[in-house]
């Protein structure tokens, strides 16, 4: 039996998190990932914006930093500038990253810090009541869409590869140990990595789309779910409605703090 | 050599970046905007030979947020920007007051409002300065005068943020951002430098939020062993939000008592008083130098002026205006702006006889001491 005690708060138990919600199954995998890699609870510090998911902040025993909304990461590079030997996650959802937090996650990862993402993205704003996020799927109807959504969708995992991430993922909640897997590859590399997960929100998204309790909406994703590789062989019109998980990119590009570092290095040597 | 190096002609911009880094500034986060831009382009340069961070952000907020996770890192942190740019800080400010992250805002004010007047001074944003953020706030503003207070107020800034866990803000504008002046820097042995209070408890007992008997709680940085939880929900000594009426009440009292609890500290005024003065002048910030010529033009003429010049505007020296208050006639309050300060001085001197003169100009040129000491004449004559 795994020990999550050793990286949770008990005492602030229970989670904020609905029945059937997927950001349970999401948070135990990131905690498993940590242990794998073997990082000790005082080398993480844990940044989070507002929203559903940004609560994890509170339930895990690290340095956590529940900022404002969409802002997890303007803070985050600053702790990651003055520290960079610490471990900096950010948990944010898909409003919080990819709405108004754009311009920060877009900035962050041309950077290239050496910050890792993971982005609980349920399609919708769940905390204030079931709003339009910007990965409503066309179509789909939420409070802020009572006609369906008219708008297109963000594809917030190749927002982040065209921006300059060292390693983009994307996994689901249905499938919690390839997540874990990518989450231990986003957090080892250095970079700006993101771990897109898939994870459903049964109370303000499936009710009002009649997709059922949550493990039905598991199954969904599930039988959504085809592979990259897999994927790469099949007509792009026949993958609209699909979710395409694994390994989006993974590659060695210079990353921030290192850089600044090296120049900070240079103007000593020169005042020598 | 030394002392000869300390002789300087510089600009406000200038002497403000030099002030934060003999403070201890090590991080820096902004975003270009005009009059301020010359305080990142320093720091651009002087930063990373100290082995410090600066960053250019994608945008005021940003360069708040980075500014805020900075401070908590362990670094001294600072940004800079002008009244647009202000207005966008604002969000991540309140964060910072609510999570009591030590951390100086400088705003080289401009005319406003909007993008406004760029290149042209102004005094606008002084009630920004003290409501700019939402919800009830501690907030500390300095409003210096020349190149060499903007030196000993930018270290100041520094002291108070660390002393008192509240952010400092900055008033400069656009004449004092751009000016030159001769100036004789301080050598470090002339001036103070505050470090923010460390626990001396162990992490097992430590309360990021504790009630302490001077109101402040001790900080400790992320990273060094001692984990906790900063949120900007309203939370209890152990940092964690809560919803019980009692604890809100508690906490949101002891964050904004902080201010109140030690405005004798931290209000620091220039006070000038003739024996029997009728006339009393309060000005502040680039508008004050020009007060200053037209005080010296009145006593020429034998009128005797009492004048106050606050160096910190928020909390704002209401005692000393109301003592002030009791003996003149008239206040008058000139400023770039339709009168923002002029409404607190008419509060502080409610009760006394003295009648507050408005003098403003909004035109994006400075009030010159003429149209000052034309008032003192013409109230002189009363």
């Amino acid at each position: 039996m795994f020990d999550y005690n050793k990286y949770l708060r008990l005492n602030k138990l229970p989670l904020i998190w609905c029945p059937g919600c997927g950001h349970g199954i999401v948070m135990k995998s990131i905690l498993r990932a940590i242990d794998k890699i073997g990082l000790s609870n005082d080398e993480i510090t844990m940044v989070s914006g507002i929203g559903c998911s940004s609560r994890l902040t509170g339930y895990v025993d690290f340095n956590t930093l529940h900022t404002t909304h969409g802002r997890a990461l303007a803070f985050a590079t600053g702790v990651k500038m003055v520290k960079p030997e610490m471990t900096v996650i950010v948990i944010t959802g898909d409003g919080d990253a990819t709405a108004i937090g754009g311009n920060h996650y877009i900035h962050a990862a041309r950077r290239n810090i050496d910050i890792s993402v993971i982005l609980f993205n349920n399609n919708i704003y769940g905390m204030t009541g079931g709003q339009l996020s910007p990965t409503t799927p066309a179509g789909f109807n939420a409070s802020t869409a009572p006609y369906g959504n008219v708008e297109n969708s963000f594809n917030i995992s190749g927002l982040a590869e065209a921006a300059g991430a060292s390693f983009v993922a994307r996994g689901t909640a249905f499938d919690a140990l390839k997540l874990d897997k990518m989450i231990e590859k986003a957090i080892r590399k250095k970079g700006f990595s993101l771990v897109e997960a898939m994870s459903p929100c049964p109370t303000a998204f499936g009710r009002r789309n009649r997709l059922g309790n949550g493990s039905k909406m598991l199954k969904q994703l599930k039988d959504d779910s085809i592979p990259i590789a897999k994927a790469a062989k099949i007509p792009t019109e026949d993958l609209t409605d699909k979710i395409l998980t694994g390994i989006v990119v993974d590659r060695d590009l210079p990353e921030y703090t290192e850089n600044y570092q090296k120049l900070i290095d240079s103007l000593q040597d020169k005042s020598k | 050599m030394e002392n000869k190096k300390r002789i300087r002609v510089m600009t406000g911009n200038e002497a403000c970046a030099e002030g934060a880094i003999a403070a201890g500034l090590r991080f820096y986060a902004g975003y270009p905007i005009t009059p301020s831009t010359e305080i990142a382009e320093i720091l651009a340069g002087l930063l990373p030979r100290i082995g410090g961070k600066f960053i250019q952000m994608e945008d005021e907020i940003s360069s708040m947020g980075a500014v805020i996770g900075a401070s908590l890192a362990g670094s001294k942190a600072m940004t800079a920007t002008s009244g647009p740019g202000f207005s966008l800080k604002q969000e991540n400010l309140g964060y910072a007051s609510m999570a009591e992250i030590p951390c100086v805002i400088v705003n080289v004010m401009r005319g406003g409002p909007s993008t406004g007047l760029p290149t042209l001074p102004a005094q606008g944003d002084v009630m920004q300065a003290r409501w700019g953020t939402h919800g009830d706030h501690p907030i500390i503003a300095l409003i210096p005068n020349s190149v060499r207070e903007i030196y000993d107020l930018t270290i100041r800034a520094f002291n108070l943020t660390e002393k008192y866990r509240v952010p400092v803000i900055i008033l400069m504008d656009e004449i004092l951002g751009h000016v030159n002046e001769k100036v004789i820097l301080p050598s470090p042995d002339e001036y103070e430098v505050w470090n923010r209070v460390k626990p001396d408890v162990p992490p097992e007992e430590y309360l990021p939020y504790q009630e302490t008997e001077s109101g402040i709680p001790p900080f400790v940085s992320f990273g060094e062993g001692y984990r906790y939880h900063v949120t900007g929900l309203v939370h209890d000594q152990t940092g964690f939000p809560t919803n019980d009426s009692k604890e809100i009440v508690r906490f949101l009292e002891r964050l904004n008592n902080k201010i109140d609890r030690y405005k004798d500290d931290i209000i620091e005024i220039d006070e000038e008083k003739d024996a029997g003065a009728k006339i009393g002048i309060f000005s502040y910030g680039s508008t004050s130098r020009s007060a200053k010529r037209s005080v010296i033009w009145a006593r020429e003429k034998g009128i005797k002026i009492h004048s106050i010049r606050p160096k910190v505007i928020w909390p704002f020296p209401e005692k000393q205006i109301a003592a002030m208050a009791e003996s003149v006639d008239f206040i008058i309050v000139p400023e770039l702006n339709f009168g923002q300060i002029a409404h607190e001085v008419e509060w502080a001197a409610r009760g006394s006889k003295a009648e507050i003169i408005k003098l403003n100009r909004i035109d994006g040129e400075p009030i010159n001491p003429q149209q000052i000491f034309d008032v003192i004449i013409e109230l002189d004559g009363r």
